[in-house]
């Protein structure tokens, strides 16, 4: 059992090991979806609920795996409990809450594939977080990816009224910006720990 | 064999090389960014999870083209996912047999091999339409492309940020490593400036068609 103190969790998943620009985890919709403010909020909303919902799932399999004694059947047991329960989610959204649902379109399915809930689950088991920390880990992670892509959307806001070479339009210049945001988030090392 | 078996369907040769260059999946189709991203900081770790995610993408890609006739549409994604889950457990076992050091180096991201966007958009995009054989050339082709991928973005990191290649010092002990390039922004940086030389490239050789057209 981990005795990290949970702040210190917190800080360290949203700020220090930042998902995105530390473990680079979730490029694919940081990159795809990073074009707009709005959406990005949106996406960061959606991403963060489904962490928590798969982190406490992840905590269930990972109890139930260790008690049966099929510690290789983990990933794929995660996978296959993640897709379902992202459907689960979207079935429940549609039908208590419509506009929300509207408001996540096609980023609540897509979510299934973002390789930072899996890598949650993965890493939270690795650390041998138990439950409450399990929740605090998934929230810092969440809001940690949800800043990375709100920022990225400013800056690519901005971005459109700059003047560029036609050689670095495109996913060059974002990975660019990315580095320097990357940078950036490297000043909060050391911090919570 | 008759002439019309030989003539059906793609050139093989055309199915196995268009991974290598034309459609790379690193530079051109840029998926599956994770693992290109995260564990290049050395020669060694990239061929690693190169040759990892090859031999996920050949088996998987088989598999699913054997069974293709047999699952139903409403669930072939997850179907895909289970079987691609089942070996990335293999080769996470096969890795941790080989090499403890190297499994540590690699740490989640070879179970992170499962949601690889480039094995799923295989699975889906060609394995799922052709026969088994055009299936697993189809991927070694793309499983190639992906590791030289790897492998370009890990040898500049290393020899950049630590001075060495594949372990092996290049400039001697007065070099002044340049540390960033193998922490995170340094991937970033790097991917971008490889983009950048193949944007250049693709400018040009438009450039070069546009002239000729207007020559004739």
């Amino acid at each position: 059992m981990n005795q990290e103190s949970l702040g210190s969790i917190f800080l360290g998943a949203c700020l220090v090991n930042n998902f995105v620009l530390a473990y680079f985890l979730g490029i694919c919709p940081f990159l795809g979806v990073s074009g707009k403010l709005a959406t990005a909020t949106r996406m960061g909303a959606a991403v963060t609920f489904v962490m928590l919902v798969s982190s406490v799932c992840a905590y269930g399999i990972h109890a139930l795996l260790e008690a049966v004694g099929a510690p290789f059947l983990q990933l794929i047991a995660f996978i296959a409990v993640i897709a379902s329960t992202v459907q689960l989610v979207e079935m429940f959204i549609k039908k208590t809450s419509p506009a929300l649902f509207r408001a996540l379109g096609i980023f609540l399915p897509l979510i299934t594939t973002n390789c930072a809930i899996l890598g949650l689950a993965l890493f939270q088991t690795n650390k041998g977080y138990g439950f409450v920390q399990s929740l605090v880990y998934a929230l810092g992670a969440g809001l940690g990816f949800t800043l990375a892509l709100v920022l990225m959307a400013g800056l690519r806001e901005k971005l459109e009224l700059a003047e560029t070479p036609d050689v670095v339009k495109g996913t060059a210049l974002t990975l660019l910006v990315a580095g320097i945001l990357s940078i950036a988030f490297m000043g909060f090392a050391g911090m919570g720990s | 064999m008759t002439s019309a078996t030989i003539d059906q369907g793609p050139n093989p040769t055309d199915e196995f090389v268009k991974g290598l260059w034309k459609q790379n999946p690193v530079f051109v189709q840029v998926l599956g960014m994770c693992p290109v991203l995260a564990v290049t900081n050395t020669g060694l770790n990239a061929l690693a999870m190169g040759l990892a995610t090859l031999f996920v993408l050949l088996m998987s890609s088989t598999v699913v083209s054997l069974i293709r006739n047999l699952v139903p549409k409403q669930v072939r994604i997850v179907t895909y996912i289970l079987v691609i889950a089942t070996f990335v457990t293999v080769v996470d076992y096969l890795i941790q047999a080989i090499s403890v050091d190297l499994h540590k180096a690699l740490g989640a991201f070879i179970s992170l091999i499962v949601v690889n966007c480039l094995i799923l958009g295989r699975a889906e995009a060609f394995a799922s339409k052709n026969t088994p054989a055009l299936a697993a050339l189809d991927a070694l082709g793309m499983g190639l492309g992906f590791t030289l991928g790897l492998l370009c973005l890990g040898s500049v990191r290393e020899v950049v940020g630590m001075g060495s290649l594949f372990g092996v010092s290049l400039f001697g002990a007065h070099y002044q490593q340049w540390v960033v390039m193998i922490l995170p922004p340094g991937g970033f940086f790097t991917l971008a400036a490889w983009l950048l030389i193949f944007n250049h490239r693709k400018q040009k050789q438009a450039a070069a068609a546009v002239a000729a057209e207007e020559a004739a």
